[in-house]
């Protein structure tokens, strides 16, 4: 338990995670189409509220596990209730906390039918996002992760567009699926590790190479289907277009999140040879994802299935960022997947605000509103300046760490620049696909449809765009202090690997001489 | 004292035979049974702590027997709330319909406490031959004569069954010279790798892994839950197979494993029986078929944990199956409320069914993500532990194949959910419900969740009923 800080007062972390639980619980009493969205609200933004405590009680300095929480489950199990925050994942509960509410604002007018039930939905997926991202012993991380599944079906298959139940069916499927050996995964390590779930005390460990294998294997299968890596992204744009703009969001910019978060986790730390000998695979899917990504995106008309495609591309950049095992790739793979939430969050609320109005996704529909909404098209331009890197903006810092950690990327036989070679067309379709987005909403061509009638946002839209614009241009010029979140906590990871590499060398060495 | 619940049995089952020489009404009747039934769980309760044996030893009364005569009688009395119309049943012979209903609970209480091989004979047929008769008391709907099918297969298969655990119970009196339980064990123990040994043990199962549904002796499922009405489907789903753990549990304790084939033989019944049950299961559009197929499977992973030999694994394939009593009684608990006129339920028939009956969609959404196996609900925490206890003693392939079967489930019970919560259709009518059955959907809804996140509990009560035994 040594990896672990207790947290001795406010228990911060069970009341980020039981709070919005206890507000879903009130709003299965309360009737008033109303007053379900100010609870939702209230609870949301009060659970954000909350959150900034672990930002200034956060000790940036140490790479342990603080806002440390343990109690007894079930002990017949030696299963605990142990929660803990370190610098990968204090960046992404936070990003949680600070979205909720925006996805509610963003509901506010969107969803008309089952008012009280979709806002039961929201709150209990984000306790358990939460509670995946601060979980420290295993089968409460899988508790919540699979129970995610339960809400999310039903953002999806209820309040979704027209074919909402292939969507929503696809997404189940394949994220349970996908978990399933996940969960054998975790057994093995039970066994394997004296009956105990904690996870710090499951990495680092010598595991035979054999078993390293099979359980990256097993998680890979789980965290690529969530990241999603190609080719396993299919379920991806179907459950994007589908969901309704809260759903789209969460998915995007939470969800995905937990594929890239479970392979720093748990991959790397428990795994490390396994990931050493996978790793080249893994790259190269990544690049397949950017390329792929890049290309599908730039033939879509469906601006939602657009950015659905183009996050498949985001998000090879940050597992190419995770796996080229150095300092520069991890940071940025981790800012990566911040500023990933942050813009691709903003980009589905913006198609969601002109989806209220035209009640279409279709690009040919929305071209040339630039005329009629200014503001709005002035936000969209930022968004979309931000998500293919434009300098300034914060995917351009994420992305460039990323680019000069594959540059640094070290083999046995040297350097191997031409993984980022090999990226580098994926930043210029980016741009492509965005700008030609952009262009054909802002200005659109000489067949625009008539839309004089549209109106421009309202006070609440801006309010739900205006702080992501703030991120954007907060991490775009200034980061440092993101990155000094992170830093000692990936200091450490590889500091650890690099050890476990050499005794895994020295190892090898004794048996061969 | 020892023998309360049973007698209490007894005395209903005179009471109802006396009623039905007469004419009563359907109101009468139906509080009549549900009295009855609550002193039957106030008695089984009243009983729990005590112990003694009766009848020369043949009859023992111990902690863990009286556990499952409690969960009967509660099983009992959750399908008799809700199967209080009886719809699928004609009115004239009602009486006699709950009088072979609580003959068929006797012989179960009787069965869990049997521990001598004619005992548990005359138990299991007295449980079996009533619910015989149960089956084709249906009154006949659109499919005439599907009763009277359902019930001869029923009959049929069980025969069969019976005398293969006949013929077992033979040999192991032939290799042993005794019909008690522990005298079994103790000469058995010395000769547990010989063919016949084996051979008679796993005849003698055989009894049991029909009422519990496993393969290879699952061909009685799909026709008989589809051919019977609905509450009997119910209780048949549900009750009988708590008795059959109890039984396979101790009798699966004779033998002592060493990685003998025994286990073998256990393991490929269990992955049989969850491929089996799966894969048929995704097919079906009779939701009775459905979760009677699904019952195939679940059984075969009660199997897992029996097939450790251990305490552990006893106890969480306890807890499981007691689990899969509350989580099967809320599915059946909805698919009686909303059949009309006792007619099966197609998994179209629940279309809109979230506007039509909310309190019940819910119930039997959680009912079906429960026996799915989602977190945090008690099937996930019933198969976790049974994983877990399964790759303690290093059952790593059997356990990934178990793993891999909660993925091929998962499609089934998720296609009745989305039919429940996200179709809409005006033309059907609202479903009412009265508040008791309200109360009863809440309360099964709160047992699956709270079971699921606090296991702890309740698997010291089962451990500690398992610890009896061994």
């Amino acid at each position: 338990m040594d990896q672990l800080l207790l947290n001795p007062g406010f228990p911060v972390l069970s009341v980020l995670i039981f709070l919005p639980l206890a507000g879903a619980l009130l709003l299965l009493f309360v009737k008033d189409e109303g007053m379900c969205r100010n609870v939702a609200l209230l609870v949301t933004g009060t659970v954000a509220v909350i959150s900034i405590m672990l930002l200034f009680g956060f000790d940036r300095s140490s790479a342990k596990f603080q806002f440390g929480e343990h109690y007894n489950w079930i002990d017949s199990l030696n299963i605990n209730y142990t929660l803990g925050v370190d610098g990968i994942s204090i960046l992404l509960i936070l990003m949680t906390t600070f979205i909720m509410p925006f996805c509610v604002l963003a509901s506010w007018s969107y969803i008309k039918t089952r008012v009280q039930a979709f806002m039961i939905c929201m709150l209990i997926m984000e306790t358990a996002m939460i509670g995946v991202f601060a979980a420290l012993d295993f089968v409460l991380f899988y508790v919540l992760w699979e129970a995610m599944l339960i809400p999310m079906y039903m953002l999806i298959a209820i309040w979704g567009g027209p074919r909402k139940i292939y969507a929503s069916v696809k997404f189940f499927l394949y994220t349970l699926s996908g978990s399933i050996l996940l969960l054998v995964g975790i057994i093995w390590l039970y066994t394997a590790n004296n009956y105990s779930f904690y996870i710090p005390d499951m990495m680092w460990q010598d595991y035979s190479l054999n078993a390293q294998v099979y359980l990256f294997l097993a998680f890979f299968l789980a965290f690529a289907i969530k990241v999603p890596m190609f080719p396993f992204h299919t379920w991806l744009p179907a459950a994007h277009v589908e969901a309704p703009t809260a759903g789209s969001v969460i998915l995007a910019s939470i969800l995905l999140k937990m594929g890239t978060y479970g392979f720093l986790r748990f991959a790397l730390p428990i795994t490390p040879d396994a990931t050493i000998i996978m790793m080249p695979y893994v790259l190269w899917l990544s690049i397949a994802g950017i390329i792929y990504g890049g290309f599908t995106a730039l033939a879509q008309s469906d601006m939602k299935k657009l950015i659905a495609y183009s996050s498949v591309g985001h998000m090879g950049f940050v597992t190419l960022g995770i796996f080229v095992l150095n300092m520069d790739g991890i940071e940025g793979a981790i800012l990566q997947m911040v500023n990933h939430g942050i813009t691709t969050g903003a980009l589905f609320l913006c198609v969601g605000m002109i989806y209220e109005r035209t009640h279409s996704r279709e690009l040919k529909t929305a071209s040339g509103v630039g005329k009629y909404m200014p503001v709005f098209v002035t936000f969209l331009a930022f968004f979309s300046l931000s998500s293919f890197g434009f300098p300034g903006t914060n995917s351009f810092v994420g992305e460039f760490l990323i680019l000069a950690g594959a540059f640094e990327f070290d083999t046995n036989f040297g350097r191997f620049p031409y993984l980022a070679l090999a990226a580098i067309p994926g930043a210029i379709l980016a741009a492509a696909y965005m700008l030609r987005m952009l262009q054909k909403i802002v200005w659109g061509g000489t067949d625009n449809p008539d839309q004089s009638w549209i109106s421009d946002l309202n006070i609440r839209e801006i309010v739900t765009l205006a702080p992501f614009l703030f991120f954007v241009f907060w991490i775009g010029l200034g980061p440092q202090p993101f990155i000094d979140l992170m830093h000692t906590s990936v200091v450490q990871l590889l500091d650890q690997f690099q050890k476990h590499q050499a005794g895994a060398l020295a190892a090898v060495d004794m048996i061969l001489h | 004292m020892l023998f309360l619940p049973e007698l209490s049995l007894l005395g209903a089952g005179l009471t109802l035979f006396l009623f039905s020489l007469g004419k009563p009404g359907s109101g009468t009747i139906k509080n009549l049974v549900l009295s009855l039934a609550t002193v039957t769980l106030l008695a089984s309760l009243f009983c729990i702590n005590s112990e003694g044996t009766l009848f020369y030893a043949s009859y023992k009364v111990d902690f863990f027997s009286q556990l499952f005569k409690v969960l009967i009688a509660s099983a009992t009395l959750i399908v008799l709330i809700f199967s209080d119309k009886l719809e699928g049943i004609r009115e004239d012979i009602q009486p006699e319909y709950y009088l072979f209903l609580f003959m068929s609970v006797l012989g179960l209480m009787m069965l869990v406490s049997s521990v001598e091989l004619l005992a548990i004979f005359i138990s299991l047929e007295l449980s079996s031959f009533a619910v015989y008769i149960m089956v084709p008391m249906r009154s006949p709907g659109k499919k005439a004569g599907s009763q009277a099918e359902a019930g001869i297969k029923y009959l049929l298969y069980g025969v069969i069954a019976t005398s293969f655990m006949l013929f077992g119970m033979s040999y192991v009196f032939g290799l042993t010279g005794s019909t008690q339980l522990g005298e079994i064990a103790d000469k058995l123990s010395r000769m547990y790798n010989q063919p016949a040994a084996v051979i008679s043990v796993l005849l003698i199962l055989a009894g049991f892994f029909y009422k519990l549904a496993l393969f290879p002796l699952h061909f009685w499922v799909p026709d008989v839950y589809e051919g019977a009405s609905n509450e009997t489907t119910a209780f048949i789903a549900v009750v009988p197979k708590l008795a059959a753990v109890a039984l396979l549990v101790r009798i699966v304790t004779l033998v002592t494993p060493d990685g003998n084939v025994m286990t073998k033989v256990l393991m490929v019944c269990a992955i049989l029986s969850m491929f089996y049950g799966n894969l048929s299961a995704l097919v079906q559009k009779d939701i009775k078929r459905l979760l009677g197929f699904s019952g195939i499977s679940h059984a075969g992973f009660v199997l897992l944990g029996l097939l450790t030999f251990t305490i552990t694994g006893f106890s969480t394939a306890m807890y499981y199956i007691i689990g899969y009593v509350f989580m099967n009684l809320a599915c059946f608990l909805v698919i009686c409320k909303v059949a009309t006129n006792g007619n099966n339920v197609l998994i179209e028939d629940l279309t809109g069914l979230h506007k039509r009956a909310p309190l019940l969609a819910m119930t039997l959404t959680v009912g079906l993500f429960a026996l799915a196996g989602i977190p945090p609900l008690v099937g996930f925490t019933g198969k976790f532990m049974l994983l877990v206890a399964a790759l303690k003693e290093g059952y790593l392939i059997l356990v990934t194949l178990a793993a891999i079967n909660t993925g091929i489930a998962i499609y089934y019970y998720l296609s009745i959910v989305r039919v429940t919560f996200c179709t809409d259709d005006a033309d059907r009518g609202t479903v009412t419900t009265d508040k008791i059955h309200s109360v009863l959907c809440f309360v099964l809804v709160l047992i699956i969740i709270i079971m699921g996140i606090f296991p702890s509990k309740f698997i010291d009560v089962t451990t500690r009923a398992v610890q009896i035994l061994i």
